[in-house]
């Protein structure tokens, strides 16, 4: 009747995860007692939950991502402490714990941190950048979403029930096959990865159509900004890459359910492949990750010097290239898995070429705020913070790049460093950037700056102190993912790192703080034009926060930087001589439906509980069916409403553009 | 410098073009998930043609393929691929019951091509030769299953636009599903054809 499942499911191995598990339920409980006691469930159901409006969509993406960072930063803190104590001792967890806390580290943050970051940045933004009223299918957008959140929560329930992957987010077999890992681990980190990249896979479609078929009238390619130009480089990336991770994972999955020999050890299996695949798509997927975090400092290095872009068009390029090179080097991950000479000779000429078009785009930031007149704006300090340290990845990225170099330090904490140079202050600074620059995009107010100043130096220095001694520790031998050691000359470089771990907690504390104090002070850093940082992009020219329709007249666009363009030309504010009628999406429960039948079905194959299985199943097809088959599923906004509302908005003057371009 | 101008869209924005922008946008989505799943194909395709030798002790292609067999399944599926151009001539010419004949024709021949390929995994997994057995016919009966499993969706769908067709007519609707079914249709037969010749020509020639 309930397969697998039984009493001892529960979490009762380790105090510790007794602890996690009651963290986890209570903190669900919490929430629920909090919504019930305000009495808000029908506002979040008909407000947010059902809503197809992709700026709503984007801000849950965002707050998702938020929640799971703090669950993927607890536990970044437990690997730290554990390595930090673990001399000669087995520390404070039990190995099989270690390890299942290593592979949720990096899977969440991943999957469940970066990915909706960056999706979630993408709905805010992109269609307010391109002067479109909406995504091009607004209902796969809510699917993507609550697909997007029923794989965090499998990650979140195998707190509670079962236990998580021991196997490491990649989840090289054969280890992660079902003769050396039978317990349910795996088969929640598989379906929570599966639920994710399906959701990945549709959202670049999504968003690849949006930018490709609504852009404003007269918007040509090269008029894009650059945030959605990387939009629409990630989404290309996104319809390519995520079909390798797919058929990974779902090669593996038919491994341990069904017993076939993919990637087993004998019969036939070849491991190998295995890893071919995984990185197939996990090379593309840290330019997906990536690509986002450049196209924002690109727009907040030009608002913030004030002046436009210096070699728009190399950016562009340089987007591009990372684009299609992303796809061809992903064999730099495992030189030293025993391919030819040949092979290993071609990848290794081509991987340090990745490293050429980033180089491009320093220059170009470097030059846009040369002569420009610099505000040091908490966004501004993530970019410039990134550019420095992000040097730094780079170069140690060409040095694993070069095949004879990589073999001595593969698998070392060199390694470890150098990808968490990459994603901390490559990609995470980038999306903080976006956060700190278009919250007041999305809410009407903007983010207190004294708290967002105290956590970028919290969070850079931070990251000095617990990535630099992991290159030295690399360096000195020190293998990565390492429960316990023997070696006493390690330890003092594992403690600075704990530190520099702790001063990236206070980092996130003060982000939370500077949350709090900016809700409070709204009324004080309200935007009343909008356009709180004389922007030069499209998004800018609309309310904040944005209308339903977002632009009740769509802009006409001729180059680059067209909200600037209308600025300098004085038309900024100007009414339309009327209103029309505008046509958007009706909101629809399917979505969040769809979400929750997911998550009944991927935890019913988990626990191969095949009865529930199939409902959830039948619940998807049905949830789906009712919606694909809706022809009339709009609603109009009469235009004397969509006037009313224009003339609710306060039309203060705007900004006038002082500094030449 | 250049310069934007804000600038009215003349005229009230309509149902009609509405709906027409969307059914332009679908059918370009459509392609651009057609080559997401085109690569899943290329991608089984390769992990076939790296364990096609794995047969750990167990049978072979040569062994196991019958070439007649496959070939006929394979005209069940090309005929299908013609029987659906002439159902899409009928929809062009908006005749609603020319459409629902070839789309039910379509169906038969889509049925015995899906009926066909059960009874040839059932027979090879009852006579010990299913996908546990080797690598090799793990990447077989995967890949060729994927396939299977598309060509149902397929026939499912027909089943269901075939209903809509029937109690909504050819409205413009029910004609764009009709065209991105066609273009799902279609790519099935081209995946086909690199499977026959990847899978099974390789494997006894």
């Amino acid at each position: 009747m309930f397969g697998k499942l039984t009493i001892d499911a529960l979490p009762l191995y380790s105090d510790i995860a007794v602890a996690g598990a009651l963290i986890t339920v209570f903190g669900a409980l919490g929430v629920i007692a909090l919504i019930t006691w305000l009495g808000r469930w029908r506002y979040l159901w008909t407000e947010w939950l059902t809503s197809l409006d992709h700026k709503k969509i984007g801000i849950i993406y965002v707050t998702l991502a938020l929640i799971m960072l703090v669950r993927g930063f607890i536990d970044a803190m437990m690997i730290r402490t554990q390595q930090a104590v673990a001399l000669d001792s087995i520390g404070y967890l039990p190995r099989d714990h270690f390890d299942q806390i290593l592979t949720s580290h990096a899977t969440i943050m991943v999957f469940f941190v970066a990915m909706p970051f960056v999706v979630g940045l993408f709905n805010v933004v992109v269609p307010q950048q391109i002067g479109a009223r909406d995504v091009a299918f607004p209902f796969m957008n809510s699917v993507c979403l609550w697909l997007t959140a029923s794989g965090a929560a499998l990650v979140m329930t195998s707190l509670v029930i079962g236990r998580y992957s021991t196997a490491g987010w990649a989840g090289y077999p054969p280890y992660s096959e079902v003769q050396f890992n039978p317990g349910v681990g795996v088969d929640y980190w598989l379906w929570a990865i599966l639920a994710s990249s399906v959701a990945s896979m549709l959202t670049g479609i999504n968003f690849l159509v949006t930018i490709v078929k609504r852009r404003a009238t007269g918007m040509r390619l090269m008029m894009m900004p650059l945030f959605t130009w990387s939009a629409l480089c990630t989404s290309i990336l996104m319809v390519f890459a995520f079909p390798a991770l797919i058929v990974a994972a779902a090669l593996l999955g038919l491994d341990r359910y069904l017993g076939m020999h993919f990637f087993s050890h004998g019969d036939g299996g070849n491991t190998m492949n295995y890893i071919n695949l995984f990185w197939m798509w996990g090379h593309p997927e840290v330019y997906i990750l990536i690509l986002p975090a450049f196209g924002v400092y690109s727009e907040v290095v030009a608002t913030f010097s004030g002046r436009r872009l210096f070699g728009y068009e190399s950016l562009v390029y340089a987007t591009a290239a990372l684009t299609v090179l992303s796809l061809i080097v992903w064999v730099h991950h495992f030189f030293t898995m025993g391919a030819s000479q040949d092979v290993n000779a071609f990848f290794g000429r081509v991987a340090p070429l990745v490293a050429v078009p980033p180089g491009v785009m320093i220059f170009d930031w470097l030059f846009t705020m040369y002569r420009g007149r610099v505000q040091f704006s908490v966004p501004m300090l993530f970019t410039l913070g990134f550019i420095v340290t992000f040097v730094i990845g780079g170069m140690t990225g060409v040095l694993l790049a070069a095949a004879p170099a990589d073999s001595p330090m593969q698998n070392t904490t060199f390694l470890a460093a150098h990808f968490h140079n990459i994603m901390i202050p490559g990609a995470l600074f980038g999306y903080f950037a976006g956060y700190q620059y278009w919250f007041a995009k999305a809410f009407g107010f903007r983010l207190e700056e004294k708290w967002g100043r105290r956590a970028f130096w919290a969070c850079i220095v931070g990251f000095y102190l617990a990535f630099v001694p992991l290159y030295v520790l690399g360096f000195m031998g020190m293998p990565a993912r390492l429960d316990r050691y023997y070696a006493a000359d390690w330890q003092p470089y594992l403690i600075v790192a704990e530190l520099g771990g702790l001063l990236i907690l206070c980092g996130i504390s003060f982000l939370a703080i500077q949350l709090g104090v900016s809700i409070r002070d709204r009324a004080a850093l309200s935007v009343p034009t909008g356009d709180p940082w004389n922007g030069r992009t499209l998004e800018w020219a609309t309310a904040s926060p944005p209308a339903a329709y977002n632009f009740a007249v769509v802009p006409h666009v001729n180059g680059t930087d067209a909200w600037w363009a209308i600025k300098q030309a004085g038309r900024a504010g100007h009414r339309p001589a009327r209103f029309h009628d505008i046509i958007m999406r009706e909101d629809s429960s399917a979505g969040v439906v769809i979400g929750a039948t997911s998550f009944v079905f991927a935890f019913a194959m988990i626990w191969h509980i095949w009865w529930l299985a199939g409902l959830g199943g039948l619940g998807m097809f049905a949830a789906v069916l009712s919606q694909i088959f809706r022809n009339h599923a709009e609603h109009r906004i009469a235009a004397s409403q969509v006037e009313a509302i224009e003339n609710r908005r306060a039309m203060a003057p705007a900004l006038a553009p002082g500094a030449p371009t | 410098m250049t310069d934007s101008v804000i600038t009215a869209v003349p005229g009230e924005q309509t149902a009609t073009e509405e709906a027409e922008r969307a059914i332009d946008e679908k059918a370009y989505g459509f392609w651009v998930y057609l080559t997401s799943n085109a690569i899943i194909f290329a991608l089984l395709c390769a992990t076939f043609a790296v364990m096609s030798h794995n047969t750990a002790g167990g049978p072979d292609a040569q062994s196991l393929f019958r070439l007649p067999y496959t070939f006929a399944q394979t005209m069940l599926l090309l005929a299908s691929s013609t029987t659906f151009g002439f159902a899409s001539a009928a929809i062009a010419a908006g005749q609603r019951s020319r459409t629902l004949v070839w789309l039910n024709v379509t169906f038969l021949l889509g049925l015995g091509f899906v009926v066909m390929q059960i009874s040839e995994l059932y027979g090879m997994a009852a006579a010990g030769a299913g996908p546990w057995r080797s690598g090799f016919l793990s990447a077989f009966f995967t890949l060729v299953g994927t396939h299977g499993i598309h060509v149902s969706v397929g026939l499912l769908w027909i089943v269901l636009l075939g209903c809509e067709a029937h109690m909504r007519g050819l409205n413009p609707f029910v004609v764009s599903r009709l065209h991105r079914l066609g273009l799902f249709w279609r790519f099935l037969n081209i995946a086909w054809i690199g499977i026959f010749s990847v899978v099974y020509l390789p494997g006894i020639v």
